[in-house]
């Protein structure tokens, strides 16, 4: 898959550019004082068409906000969300509307995410419905042929989302994001809420989709063995912002930021004989409404010195799109 | 249906204890000879009155025989009216229904769309007020807000009858006396029921389909809060048509409450145990009611047979 996603034949799906989500809280007894959390702070990244693009970051660290604003159900303080050349910022309701055939998203928890008065028909068939002009019984058709590809069948077509357990559930989600054809597919950590033995089956699905419908994927994780599975690049998110992003391969065997490195090291082992050298973490992720000054990650870093309270680190081209934001990367 | 008949048959014991309950208590309240008799009258006509009406008998006979003719559908006969008491009782159903319903409607019609808009603008002006305005709506007693009206409306403005019925327009105030009360505790939960929804991730997954909004809180949304809604919509129902006493006190509205205020006063025993009667049947009806419509809404609950 990597080779085949060299610079010539890449092509930009996406485009973003300088995103910025800053929350307004209001704190304090009479809630005078307003508090701002910048949970995406100055963001730019690309996503090339046919790719699947991993982010991974901690709790907090914006992830799921970028995905938001991805979609366009969220309103970026600053920067602009360009897909296949059309401003998402810019447009109006009616026009992001009429985008979500294009741009779909798979959500966490496949428990909350169904409607419990819906049943598979109504969930999946809605979206065509809405944006298609088929005929009810080409609808349901269609949700059929959908339920099939996703791994359901017929029988459970008028069944409630509580009849079925959380894999299934997780493929009604993901049949209802497939059934506009959507060229991009936001996957908000959809494995997390799930058993680790579903959780392969649903990221095996994934895989085969994304070829059969030559699909484009962000794949939001909390950690990087989920996203390694799926991902063709990685973007690692600390504090609102990308620290590092490169190819999957490039970013396991060479990662340049020291946080990179950190969450490399804390992937378990498969056998009790590697255990390597862990360099857990020190402290905990500083309070997105108050980030430390200069390189937000200088709190927690091994190597930090002087500059590095002081001045924020630029995202730097290390090796052909290898790009890390740190004034000491690691050779 | 099994879960269905098997509640019904849950309902006979629930009348039985209602029934001796409501015996015994109009028992021991007092003695309706005292009021029936003028004060002039001598102790043996007390005494031949009080035989005849079988009071001399020990309770558990006294209950025994009443049970024997209610179970034929016998209620006795009243003592103020001499008619047989159910059939009074039933007599004033149509003008408590009529009450209970427009109550109803009425506390519908403004808790909805209140609840509603105050979910959706959270922590605005207008939520400030839909909020502050219910509270004050179930903090004030029925029967202080039926005389303001009254007051307002029959006295200074002249719009409305002060009391009685027979047209649209004696209907008018006791529905609005009743219903902002209701509307009042309605409002509030419909407006935490829905802000539980609006934040739940499939109102984000309608969102994502591209959804009209407005859509999205109707068809979404509503039909979720709403279910909560139900249970206090038909439990209010029943203590609509039974407890309305004050209410129809105030307006002289010929419903059964204002049936069973005098008849206590009277101790016309026949016509308070009828009437209680029915009103159990009533409240029993529509918490069964509620069940099934509950069902009906929300297809994860399902009932064990």
């Amino acid at each position: 898959m990597t080779t085949a996603l060299k610079k010539p034949s890449r092509k930009v799906l996406m485009e973003v550019r300088g995103l910025k989500k800053h929350f307004e809280i209001k704190k304090g007894t009479f809630k005078k004082e307003i508090v701002e959390v910048k949970a995406v702070d100055g963001v730019d990244f690309e996503i090339y068409e046919g790719e699947t693009l991993g982010i991974v970051g901690e709790s907090g660290c914006g992830k799921s906000t970028t995905g938001e604003m991805l979609l366009g159900l969220l309103k970026p303080t600053e920067g602009t969300v360009k897909f296949m050349g059309k401003d998402l910022t810019k447009l109006n309701k009616k026009e992001l509307r009429e985008i979500r055939k294009d741009i779909q998203v798979i959500f966490q928890d496949p428990y909350s995410s169904l409607n419990p008065r819906m049943t598979v028909e109504q969930i999946i068939g809605e979206p065509l419905q809405l944006h298609t002009s088929m005929s009810k019984q080409e609808i349901r058709e269609e949700v059929i042929r959908l339920m099939k590809v996703v791994g359901l069948n017929e029988e459970q077509l008028k069944r409630y989302p509580h009849e079925f357990s959380g894999g299934q559930r997780q493929r009604i989600g993901i049949a209802r994001a497939l059934a506009l054809k959507p060229k991009l597919i936001i996957c908000d950590e959809p494995v997390s809420a799930l058993d680790v033995s579903i959780q392969a089956q649903i990221l095996n699905l994934l895989k085969k989709l994304q070829k059969e419908f030559n699909l484009t994927l962000v794949f939001i994780a909390h950690g990087l063995p989920a996203v390694r599975h799926i991902s063709d690049r990685i973007a690692v998110m600390y504090l609102g912002k990308i620290v590092e992003i490169a190819e999957r391969d490039e970013l396991f065997a060479n990662p340049k930021h020291p946080y990179t490195e950190a969450l490399l090291s804390s992937i378990p082992v498969d056998h009790p004989r590697l255990r390597r050298k862990r360099e857990p973490l020190k402290g905990d992720l500083p309070n997105p409404a108050n980030p430390p000054g200069g390189c937000p990650f200088h709190t927690r870093c091994p190597y930090a010195q002087e500059i590095c309270k002081t001045s924020a680190p630029e995202l730097k081209d290390y090796h052909e799109g290898h790009l890390a934001a740190c004034h000491f990367p690691i050779e | 249906m099994r879960y269905f008949i098997s509640n019904v048959i849950k309902i006979i014991p629930v009348l039985f204890l209602i029934s001796l309950i409501v015996f015994i208590l109009v028992r021991v309240t007092g003695d309706p000879v005292a009021l029936m008799l003028p004060e002039t009258a001598t102790d043996q006509e007390r005494e031949e009155l009080r035989e005849a009406l079988g009071l001399n008998d020990p309770l558990y006979i006294q209950y025994f025989n009443y049970m024997k003719d209610v179970l034929r559908g016998d209620f006795g006969d009243s003592l103020r009216y001499n008619q047989p008491a159910l059939g009074i009782v039933l007599e004033r159903l149509p003008a408590s229904f009529t009450l209970a319903l427009s109550s109803m409607a009425v506390a519908v019609l403004l808790s909805v769309p209140a609840g509603i808009y105050s979910a959706i603008k959270r922590n605005t002006f207008s939520d400030l007020i839909i909020t502050g305005a219910s509270v004050l709506g179930k903090a004030m007693p029925n029967f202080w807000v039926g005389i303001m009206l009254i007051l307002l409306f029959s006295v200074n403005l002249g719009i409305f009858p002060v009391s009685g019925s027979g047209t649209l327009a004696h209907l008018v105030l006791p529905s609005i006396t009743l219903g902002t009360g209701i509307a009042a505790e309605m409002t509030r939960l419909i407006r935490s029921s829905m802000l539980e929804v609006l934040n739940s991730e499939y109102i984000r997954t309608a969102r994502s389909k591209g959804l009209h909004e407005a859509f999205v809180i109707n068809k979404h949304a509503l039909r979720n809060a709403l279910i909560p809604v139900v249970t206090i919509m038909a439990l209010q129902t029943s203590t609509l048509i039974g407890g309305t006493l004050i209410t129809e006190t105030v307006f002289s509205w010929p419903g059964m409450g204002q049936l069973l205020v005098q008849a206590v006063n009277l101790r016309d025993m026949a016509v308070v145990q009828a009437a209680t009667f029915i009103i159990a049947i009533l409240v029993i009806l529509s918490n069964l009611t509620a069940d099934l419509v509950y069902r009906y809404l929300d297809p994860r609950i399902k009932y064990e047979d």
